[in-house]
């Protein structure tokens, strides 16, 4: 019989998994975001390094490329003094045919701790958590459009760091929202945390139109959108995830939908602007605001360090 | 609970008057988290200290993180002054194990190389499993291993000592 208790959590109701924030108690959340503040002032000392995670061995899976998520978590694992072995599945077995539970199964022989996993598939995190040895933890590094859970996570952590309580802001998702596992995550974390009002901005061909009921307002203007937000997260376009005439050209999204000075100044004058990376200049968003005062998008990279550490420990002192 | 009592105002003005003793003109002061940072701030007041105490974590360097994980609400460390070269006298609340002062001397390091480091306690209450002594302790007692001492402070600063029989 299939268990109805969230996968990720043991019978503590502790972290054992990260696979995705949807379903996440908040005092879960709340604790990580706690453990990375403690992290991020490892990088002031002469010894950037905690012994937490030493004699583990950390695998890297990464079935999709991405260059700074898979070396974000290769510093995060280092800085907690594990070995990591990155594999660039995408160059290697499964395209000689190894099916991905095969391909576990041999890592797993070469004594693994935790996987750290990319999927174009949405659930191949989960499909592996429910195959590995109870002694193995695994985070989701990003599953096809599912989830994105550590990106999720550190974008918490950046508007906790710059506005301190959700409680009372108002925060805008511009873009691609149907293709982005970033988008789902940072909803759902929002929601969770407790955010005054989440708003969905973009062309109805990239907006679910499910999104209401998750209680996100869905705006197809910019402006209504941007109109008096404390964050806006900016997301990319995936050129590369854009199969069929969903949009008529970047250009055409740019126009309405790309973020400019002009349509920043509708948000309050302290808005933070967010952008999980990497930037497509003078597409969804332009340079003077990539680059302006109120763009943190380069602490999300340095917050982001800090919270996969707090992940990474968080479940590997956990038991199954 | 347990009839022994500790008087924890009584054993403080101890610790105050042995802290004083041991205290060199560039000693800084460095407090365990939880209890031993509360006494290290009141020692830095009552002792005319300027600046903050130092506040040290075990957190990140226990050696049971592979069976208890993570603690919450755990405080980081503080150290505003430079390690490399101090002289340092830790201040923590009960001395017991030694577990937790190795961490601190791992963490101490991740921040430089001190001169030298000592350490004053409240109450030691023996049961070492390392060779790590107090170069002071306001008070001795022998305590079963079911038992747990933990220091508390209420809302106007009073020390008070709990003691706890576990099950």
């Amino acid at each position: 019989m299939l268990s109805r208790r969230n996968p990720q959590l043991n019978a503590h109701g502790e972290l054992i998994h990260l696979l995705s924030i949807e379903g996440l108690p908040k005092a879960v959340l709340t604790q990580i975001l706690d453990t990375a503040g403690t992290f991020l002032s490892v990088n002031d000392r002469e010894v950037k390094k905690v012994p937490l995670l030493r004699g583990k061995s950390v695998f890297n899976l990464f079935f999709e490329n991405s260059t700074r998520t898979r070396t974000t978590f290769e510093i995060a694992a280092k800085r907690l003094s594990a070995d990591v072995i990155n594999l660039d599945i995408a160059r290697s077995s499964a395209t000689k045919g190894e099916s991905l539970l095969d391909t576990i199964a041999n890592l797993s022989a070469m004594h693994a701790d935790m996987f750290v996993v990319r999927h174009g598939e949405s659930g191949a995190p989960y499909l592996i958590a429910q195959h590995c040895a109870p002694h193995v933890h695994v985070v989701n590094a990003g599953d096809g459009r599912h989830a994105h859970p550590t990106q999720g996570l550190l974008d918490m952590y950046t508007i906790r760091h710059y506005k301190k309580d959700f409680s009372g802001l108002v925060v805008a998702v511009v873009g691609d929202i149907v293709h982005s596992r970033v988008a789902r995550s940072d909803i759902h974390a929002l929601s969770i945390l407790g955010a005054a009002e989440i708003r969905a901005v973009g062309p109805k061909t990239l907006v679910p139109g499910d999104l209401a009921q998750m209680g996100v307002r869905v705006c197809h203007d910019m402006a209504e959108g941007i109109r008096g937000a404390d964050v806006v997260i900016m997301l990319r376009l995936q050129n590369e995830r854009m199969s069929g005439a969903m949009l008529p050209s970047a250009a055409e999204f740019a126009k309405s939908y790309g973020l400019t000075a002009e349509k920043l100044a509708l948000a309050k004058p302290d808005a933070i602007v967010m952008h999980p990376g990497p930037i497509n200049r003078g597409v969804e968003i332009d340079s003077g605001v990539a680059d302006g005062a109120q763009s943190v998008i380069l602490p999300q990279v340095t917050f982001g360090i800090a919270v996969r550490m707090a992940v990474m420990s968080t479940i590997a002192g956990n038991q199954a | 609970m347990s009839n022994l009592s500790l008087d924890a105002e009584a054993l403080y003005a101890e610790l105050l008057g042995g802290v004083r003793r041991l205290l060199e003109p560039q000693s800084v002061l460095v407090g365990i988290w939880s209890g031993g940072a509360w006494l290290a701030d009141r020692l830095q007041a009552d002792l005319g200290r300027g600046g903050a105490a130092g506040v040290i974590s075990s957190t990140l360097h226990r050696d049971d993180f592979g069976s208890r994980g993570m603690a919450a609400g755990t405080e980081a460390t503080k150290l505003p002054f430079a390690i490399e070269g101090s002289h340092i006298l830790l201040i923590d609340d009960v001395l017991y194990t030694g577990r937790t002062i190795r961490a601190v001397l791992n963490e101490l390091y991740d921040f430089g190389r001190p001169a030298s480091v000592r350490l004053a306690v409240l109450v030691d209450r023996g049961g070492r499993e390392l060779p790590i002594e107090a170069a002071f302790a306001a008070a001795r007692v022998v305590l079963p291993a079911s038992h747990k001492l933990r220091l508390t402070r209420d809302d106007s600063g009073r020390f008070d000592f709990s003691v706890q029989e576990q099950t």
